[in-house]
């Protein structure tokens, strides 16, 4: 059982080397991605792009999965669904049996880290390895990704050094980020060499065409999905877009958004296995279609906008609450302000319902996100839908964080802020008895110096000067 | 724009009880731009609190009393972007489908945050009276985001001749109120408040003037308490002497502007 | 593939979609009124800020690339050998002893030892460019199958300079790629391999090319005398192009 989520936050306060790392990454990518768009009328023109095209492709999910499919499966491009992440594990699990595969060569892919594919795999006998070298590192360490575009931004050069040193004694002791990463090429590209089959996400999946996007900026997604015999592709079902056309807006948005980059190294559009009289690429291509929550979050109109996310964790970057703990508090796979909304709706509010109050609502997020999803407003309907008050979409948990207590105060301060005398009344006593009220007793006072009730309120001082008052 | 020569005030709730001399230096300097000021009493909260928290019946039940209490068509003024993005984008969602739907539109058309009405509306320009003033300016993220007005507060300061503005390091960065979340989540919210705590001392600015008094609240108890581990650049417990004094930005406007 | 879950999905998704199709937004592609100069000074300027290297070359494009993979410690280059671009890099390669040219004819389960192991540079064409992102635009075909540009630690790339379009969004509406269909691996390339996991540092040949270097001919017999990337790309184009 992990530790409770303010047992968890207690611990990240309390690491100042954590903390050190990961807000100056998050410093620089905030700072990355105002140099990218220096033209906010671009930005306005491509924000509201990007939301419609993410809004058409989610209004016409269905059809757009059955298109995806039949192109796909034209392209020789072999299309499975999973409704849950057992399924899609199962799925996986038994394509690379067929295979006789011991080993997979894995690229990012959070739907992965999702399905918890790398535990499952190991359980059933099959080595995953991380090849991303964010991901490279995780796996080294045993840990998940604290963040979802740079998974290992919370280590500093030094923690690196020292875990390759563990791990990898035949190489000599560096410090040097080219030196690590030199060792990491040197290590991965054995796997490459050999890897009988390779596993990748998906940024965008392009119902007209068929084809698979993904990007990234190391080549390790490249390799996976062109060396090995074999290429699974694990992705979200709300992925796909409908046509070609729509990628560059939604690329440029991603990777402006994500990093600054006005394009990654590399965007990869796989468009079916290898064909006849090719010399290389998988001779098998496969898409696994998970759904795991998804199609629920779909039914509710306002909810649906957490699935415009294009993942690019612009979001997290500028949250002051995610600067300050890193995605490890969160305890789960999407941390930040997505996380928080997607997280609760995906395992419950019962499970998840806290991170919807691990904001301030201070709105950054949504100031930023390139498909404008209004996730202040998200995080509000989940608080409201965790104490029962919201219009219930089959949040799974709805209304589990009602407490009795809780209630009960609400529904004084309702009574005394929606009736005028008894306001009047409790103001009277409160401003008269100032002196021995418990204000600002509790959780503020431990680091704040208590605010002193006014000896007149308002009200009182506005009628003394004479102001009208109908 | 043309102002007209009536406009309610809505003190809000905080200000009510905490920070009435903030209100009331706001009223008086609209009254001295020659408007008619009208306080309802019947006014209490804006229902934010309830609102940010999910419960959305009792903030409902308590915008009601607001929708009921300014029903003439003035405009509302609000001298708290928090309150007055609650009443102006959140109140026609609350009302979404309800009844008072239409009511609810017809409020938020006509509030006004302080800073915006007095900067734009009424083009406020008196002469400094006061000494030089070195002022760090803390924008509420009402302000800047929801209600996109945060560029008044540094208008109108720029229009006292005497003072010398300054914004703390990470000014876009929120400074841990958000209402219920700073007892909701102590730790955050303090170690929020402690960086930006550190980053006003820093400026080395004597006072710390806003638009919002939950931010003055948080960051003025913050101050006053001294900062604590959990904030990255501070030291423990060490209340610093220079701390800056924390004032409401209608507080500093009519001090500098009003010959006593 | 029919299956019980690809139903329920669907079913459910279809409860949340009532109604007809919702149309594609408008998604015009945005034009820029550069100059083909222009667009060859943004493509130099972008390319070579994520560590591309550019020179500009004529018809003895071999020649540079030779001096350049020397200079750079290659001793065997791969190329595609039944495309026209091989036949001109076999014709006028200036020394086969300290270069190498190897081939690329055979599967990849023939060669992968020796792609992985004991290659230094390959030699691709490209499609085009993208002058807004500095990225070339591969479609990789039978004979110049998609490894050639991903393992060997140098790719060498030759890109006339009058396929650069403006961006991405104008270069595959105008070429229309929905309505050509797409080869099973069209790549975009901007730059060599990088990661920044490591303290958001950059550092290059993570897993692909170290290197990147692009050979853009400009015209007819107009080489860069200097096999130097321009110091001011403008100036050095008034004369590629003269």
């Amino acid at each position: 059982m992990p530790p409770e989520f303010s047992v968890r936050v207690g611990q990240a306060l309390d690491n100042e080397r954590l903390r050190r790392n990961i807000r100056r990454t998050m410093d620089g990518l905030v700072a990355k991605r105002r140099q990218a768009f220096p033209d906010t009328h671009e930005l306005t023109v491509l924000r509201r792009r990007g939301k419609l095209i993410r809004g058409q492709a989610l209004a016409n999910l269905p059809d757009l999965l059955l298109e995806l499919e039949a192109n796909c499966e034209r392209n020789g491009i072999q299309v499975h669904w999973a409704e849950t992440a057992a399924e899609g594990n199962a799925l996986v699990l038994d394509l690379l049996r067929r295979q006789g595969a011991r080993r997979v060569i894995k690229g990012k892919s959070m739907v992965s880290e999702e399905m918890g594919l790398n535990h499952y795999l190991e359980a059933q006998g099959i080595q995953a390895v991380e090849t991303d070298l964010g991901e490279f590192i995780l796996q080294l360490a045993g840990e998940r990704p604290s963040h979802i575009i740079a998974p290992a931004i919370h280590k500093d050069r030094g923690e690196i050094a020292a875990l390759f040193a563990a791990h990898f004694p035949e190489y000599p002791h560096t410090e040097d980020i080219e030196g690590l990463t030199a060792i990491a090429r040197r290590i991965m590209r054995e796997h490459f060499g050999q890897a009988v089959a390779g596993l990748s996400g998906v940024n965008f999946a392009i119902a007209e065409s068929g084809t698979l996007c993904l990007v990234e900026n190391e080549g390790n997604g490249r390799l996976c999905t062109t060396a090995p015999d074999i290429h699974i592709a694990v992705c979200g079902i709300e992925k796909v877009i409908a046509r070609l056309d729509q990628l560059p807006p939604l690329l440029t948005l991603l990777t402006r958004s994500a990093t600054g980059q006005p394009i990654t190294t590399y965007v990869n559009l796989i468009s079916g296995p290898r064909r006849e009289g090719e010399r290389d690429g998988p001779r098998e291509v496969h898409l696994v279609l998970l759904d795991n929550g998804r199609s629920r979050i779909h039914r509710d109109q306002q909810l649906r906008a957490t699935l415009r996310c294009i993942r690019c964790g612009a979001c997290m970057n500028h949250c002051p609450v995610y600067s300050r703990l890193g995605g490890h508090a969160y305890g789960t796979v999407y941390p930040g302000p997505i996380g928080s909304v997607l997280e609760p709706q995906l395992q419950g509010l019962d499970r998840q319902g806290e991170l919807a109050e691990a904001s301030s609502l201070c709105g950054a997020c949504g100031e930023v996100c390139p498909v404008r999803i209004p996730l202040p407003g998200l995080l509000r309907r989940l608080r409201a839908e965790g104490v029962g008050d919201g219009p219930d979409a089959g949040v799974p948990g709805q209304g589990s964080r009602r407490k009795v207590l809780h209630r009960l105060i609400w529904s004084l301060w309702r009574q005394a802020h929606a009736h005028p005398p008894l306001y009047w009344l409790m103001t009277r006593l409160a401003t008269r008895l100032r002196r021995l009220l418990p204000i600002g007793l509790g959780p503020w006072a431990r680091t704040r110096t208590p605010p002193v009730i006014a000896p007149r309120s308002l009200h009182e001082l506005a009628r003394a000067e004479g102001f009208a008052h109908e | 724009m043309p102002h007209s020569a009536r406009v309610y005030f809505f003190g809000t709730c905080l200000i009510d009880l905490i920070f009435p001399q903030a209100g009331l230096a706001a009223m008086r300097l609209l009254r001295r731009e020659g408007l008619e000021v009208i306080f309802p009493q019947g006014q209490t909260c804006c229902g934010q609190p309830a609102y940010n928290s999910g419960y959305d019946a009792a903030a409902r039940a308590v915008a009601r009393q607001q929708l009921a209490t300014f029903p003439e068509d003035y405009p509302i003024l609000v001298p708290s972007a928090s309150c007055a993005g609650m009443m102006k984008v959140q109140y026609p969602k609350l009302f979404a489908g309800t009844a008072d739907e239409e009511r609810a539109l017809h409020l938020a058309a006509r509030v006004h945050e302080l800073t915006d009405y007095l900067a734009r509306v009424l083009d406020w320009r008196r002469p400094d009276l006061g000494p030089p003033l070195k002022v760090v300016l803390h924008h509420s993220c009402s302000a800047r985001r929801e209600m996109g007005v945060s560029g008044a507060a540094a208008d109108l300061l720029a229009r006292l001749a005497n003072l010398e503005v300054v914004e703390p390091d990470h000014t876009h960065e929120c400074c841990g109120f958000g209402g219920t979340f700073a007892v909701k989540q102590p730790e955050i919210s303090a170690a929020m408040a402690a960086d930006k705590a550190a980053a006003i001392l820093a400026t080395g600015a004597r006072v710390l003037v806003g638009q919002d008094c939950g931010c003055l609240l948080n960051l003025g108890g913050t101050l006053a308490y001294g900062l604590t581990a959990k904030g990255l650049t501070a030291s423990p417990r060490t209340p610093d002497p220079q701390a800056p004094v924390v004032k409401h930005i209608a507080e500093l406007l009519w001090e500098r502007t009003h010959a006593p | 593939m029919n299956s019980p879950a690809r139903e329920a999905i669907l079913q459910r998704l279809r409860r949340g979609t009532p109604g007809g199709a919702r149309p594609a937004p408008e998604n015009p592609v945005r034009r820029f009124d550069w100059s083909p100069e222009e667009r060859l000074r943004r493509f130099i300027a972008a390319l070579t800020a994520v560590r591309g290297e550019v020179i500009l070359v004529g018809d003895d494009w071999p020649a540079c690339l030779f001096s350049r993979l020397q200079a750079k410690g290659a001793t065997n280059l791969r190329y595609a050998a039944d495309t026209a671009l091989g036949a001109e890099l076999v014709r006028a390669w200036p020394d086969r002893g300290a270069i190498a040219l190897i081939p690329h004819d055979q599967p990849i389960e023939a060669c992968r030892t020796q792609l992985f192991t004991a290659t230094d540079a390959s030699l691709t064409g490209c499609l085009g460019g993208i002058a807004e992102t500095g990225t070339l635009v591969l479609w990789p075909s039978i004979q110049e199958p998609r490894l050639m540009s991903l393992v060997p630690p140098i790719h060498a790339v030759v890109l006339e300079a009058d396929r650069i379009r403006s961006t991405f969004h104008e270069f595959l509406v105008e070429e229309d790629w929905a309505g050509r269909g797409l080869p099973t691996n069209a790549l975009l390339i901007s730059g060599p391999s990088k990661s920044a996991d490591i303290e958001q540092t950059l550092a290059y040949g993570v897993h692909g090319p170290k290197e990147l270097l692009v050979l853009i001919r400009a015209g007819r017999g107009a080489a860069d005398p200097h096999l130097n990337p321009p110091r001011d790309p403008t100036a050095a184009l008034a004369g590629a192009l003269a």
